[in-house]
């Protein structure tokens, strides 16, 4: 029994039962299966993260932030600009307690280099109804590059808990057709 | 209390340990062991009761019909919630099943019982004085307490003195089995229970370890002796001892799978190598899952991702899924040999479902691998966790593996520790039947319909997905919200499930009627020890043919390609990132 010792002292020495066999092998066959898949991915998917990383203070990444809102701002959304930045060009969000700042427009199917990073605790980036999930940092800038698929309206809300007004940071993204 | 070479045949230091024999079993058990493991168990127990109460009331929450916390005190109850059944239950009862293993099935002494009991207090007064930080209001940081958000520092002095409290109790262990093997008190290698519990200890060093290593300077930090901790270190390490605190669990609540097939229906391993091979693997692979929660994370590699997410090309999971196998296929072998032979699941059918230690055990078995076990691969997927990280599909996970596996696995083996150690009659035995029944529901709801929610996005650690308060709004489906009422549903069956459980024990253990037991003696051999001729034939080629285990595999095998496939799919559709 499993709660006394093996009845062989050397239990290395015991057989392995064949179906036993089969199932280990088919099991590890199907690892490799799942290894390679990621591998694949990165080399034939649309999705994948640049792995693109700076380290950053959270002064310079508001100043970055501020200089694009500076440029690019259309509107505001109470009081929260909305910054349309040219196509293919560089997008920057910060998190900070508890909204994401600026709110951005893109146009469809254009490419946007994105630059995240958090102003104070980590945050969640999730683009909703999307569903893409990315954590913020406090000190990294994490950069990718997103092409948005469908003109709307979008929902950023943070999906790492913030705080006690984690449940009221939204922030908007906007994808309007060329 | 050494043992010098002249005196190893007549262990004279096991005359100075009290025992008495098990009239059941036959096991010799020392009294220091036992009170031990009673007082261990119990305070995990307790721990789940308040842990599983905080745990409803964050389910109710959810629910946003119901809505029954304010945000802060969510908050609070979360954290609270996380801390007392996913740290201190687990930990404590872990501790519990590692004395059994030890002292109880080797039919040892207990090394330094004083030490066992400087650990518990250890362990008791840090996870007091976490609980004291938290509900005082100003460390509702999470379980996790990312920084750079601060709590208290008594917050992280407590987790610290609860880990070292711990490390020190599995040493207690650790030197069981040396004792043992000095004292000569089993013959040949150790049995299969114990090598999973050796295992569950050796990745328990690495876990404490880590958290201790972490939690220190970030006490330091709390107080300000240190200026900094990075964000990114901090999780890395801090999930070395966070997911790898999981993996303790796994090869605990395996061990547990193969002690109440054993102890129940006679059960020997298929293949004494097979299975302790497939627990080498976690002791080799599991810790590289800090990587779980790093997948969308900046500044790491995909290199490094892949490889850690993966267990190195998915070894500890091929673990996993051989003890899968071969746990119900000892069950039908044992089965079988008491003539339960025909069709593919008469040995199944004719289980002992109305024995709540098998029928807890085997839910569990079940509902770890098809619930946890597979989404947690899926998730675990680099890319794939793309779409699921920080969703509610974690928790939904995660509620899979630790509660409809570990837990309910703990759960099972107490219908068999309150008569073995507690020397008492189960309380309310009707009860006690349904009680895993109950309890397996309404976890697998929790873990289902937060995982539902996850996949339409719905944000975990959140407050309110209706978003009233906030300046900006966005709007769930509808979907979301029925996944969330039926949660809060689930979770007061599973709630129900939880109270039954801890009626029974606190009411045994209490109240049981006493078993009456042989007179204490020492130096008496286990009944149990040589396993027969019949049972010795399990693992040879060719005497034995497990096809009902072979097709329950194969469905959870195709179910597994299945999902992990439609997941492809569903990132797939998502819009371009590089």
């Amino acid at each position: 029994m499993a709660i006394s010792p093996p009845a062989e002292h050397i239990w290395w020495h015991q057989p392995i039962h064949r179906e036993e066999l089969i199932w280990i092998i088919v099991a590890f066959l199907w690892g490799l299966v799942m290894f390679f898949m990621m591998i694949y991915w990165h080399a034939f998917g649309q999705q994948n993260l640049s792995n693109e990383t700076y380290r950053i203070t959270p002064e310079a990444f508001a100043a970055k932030t501020q200089a694009m809102i500076d440029t690019y701002q259309v509107r505001d959304d109470n009081g929260i600009p909305v910054v349309k930045p040219p196509a293919g060009g560089d997008v920057y969000l910060m998190g900070r307690v508890w909204m994401w700042y600026p709110h951005l427009e893109f146009e469809k199917g254009q490419s946007y280099r994105l630059h995240l990073s958090s102003l104070d605790y980590q945050h969640g980036f999730s683009l909703q109804p999307v569903n893409i999930n990315l954590q913020v940092q406090p000190g990294y800038e994490m950069v990718l590059t997103l092409t948005p698929g469908e003109a709307g309206e979008y929902g950023v809300v943070c999906n790492e808990y913030c705080g006690l007004g984690h449940h009221l940071m939204v922030g908007k993204i906007y994808v309007v057709e060329r | 209390m050494a043992v010098t070479s002249d005196t190893i045949a007549v262990p004279v230091s096991s005359k100075a340990a009290r025992f008495r024999v098990c009239a059941t079993t036959g096991l010799r058990i020392d009294l220091s062991a036992q009170t031990l493991i009673k007082w261990n168990a119990v305070a995990g127990i307790v721990f789940l009761a308040i842990g599983g109460l905080l745990g409803l009331s964050v389910a109710l929450t959810r629910w946003p019909a119901v809505h029954l916390l304010p945000a802060e005190w969510f908050y609070l109850a979360l954290t609270a919630h996380g801390l007392d059944v996913l740290l201190l239950w687990i930990i404590f009862f872990e501790i519990a099943v590692l004395y059994f293993a030890g002292a109880v099935l080797l039919s040892s002494r207990l090394a330094a019982p004083r030490v066992a009991w400087a650990a518990f207090a250890l362990m008791l007064i840090g996870g007091l004085t976490t609980n004291v930080a938290v509900l005082q209001g100003g460390s509702s940081v999470m379980f996790t307490s990312y920084v750079p958000m601060p709590a208290a520092p008594h917050f992280y002095l407590g987790l610290v003195l609860f880990a070292v409290g711990a490390l020190v109790a599995v040493g207690v262990f650790f030197g069981t089995l040396v004792i043992a093997r000095e004292e000569r008190t089993y013959q040949g290698s150790i049995p299969l229970v114990t090598f999973g519990a050796l295992t569950a200890g050796i990745i328990a060093v690495f876990t404490l370890a880590s958290g201790a290593i972490i939690l220190i300077p970030t006490f330091l930090w709390s107080v300000g002796i240190v200026n900094a901790i990075d964000p990114l270190m901090y999780k890395l390490i801090w999930w070395g001892m966070g997911h790898s605190s999981q993996q303790i669990n796994v090869s605990a609540h395996v061990a547990i799978w193969y002690a109440i097939a054993a102890i129940v229906l006679g059960a020997k391993p298929l293949s004494e190598k097979v299975s302790r091979m497939a627990f080498l693997l976690y002791i080799l692979f599991l810790q590289l899952a800090s990587a779980h929660h790093l997948l969308v994370e900046p500044a790491l590699s995909s290199e490094w991702k892949i490889f850690n997410t993966s267990y190195a090309m998915y070894l500890a999971v091929l673990g996993s899924m051989i003890h899968g196998m071969t746990v119900p296929g000892s069950i039908e072998a044992a089965q079988r040999a008491k003539g339960l032979n025909r069709g593919l699941f008469e040995w199944l059918r004719k289980a002992p479902w109305g024995n709540p230690a098998f029928a807890g055990m085997f839910l569990s078995l079940v509902m770890f691998g098809f619930l946890g076990g597979i989404s947690g691969v899926v998730m675990g997927t680099e890319q794939i966790n793309l779409i699921m990280h920080n969703t509610l599909y974690v928790p939904g996970h995660f509620h899979g593996t630790v509660v409809a596996g570990t837990t309910l696995a703990f759960m099972a083996i107490t219908y068999l520790l309150i008569p073995l150690i507690f020397q008492r009659e189960v309380r309310f035995p009707r009860m006690a039947r349904w009680q895993p029944y109950v309890f397996a529901i309404g976890v697998s709801g929790i873990s289902l319909f937060m995982m539902g929610a996850g996949t339409l996005g719905v944000p975990r650690r959140h407050w309110d997905i209706t978003f009233a308060d906030a300046a900006f709004k966005f709007d769930f489906p509808d979907t979301a919200y029925l996944m969330l009422g039926l949660n809060g549903l689930a979770a007061l069956c599973a709630a129900l499930g939880g109270l039954m459980y801890v009626i029974i024990a606190v009411a045994s253990v209490f109240f049981g009627k006493r078993i009456e037991e042989a007179p204490v003696r020492a130096g008496i051999k286990p009944k149990i020890a040589p396993p027969g001729a019949a049972v010795g034939t399990y693992g040879s080629a060719g005497t034995l043919h497990v096809p009902g285990t072979i097709v329950l595999v194969g469905i959870f095998f195709i179910a597994f390609v299945l999902y992990y496939f439609v997941n492809w799919k569903y990132l797939a559709e998502v819009w371009p990132l590089r």
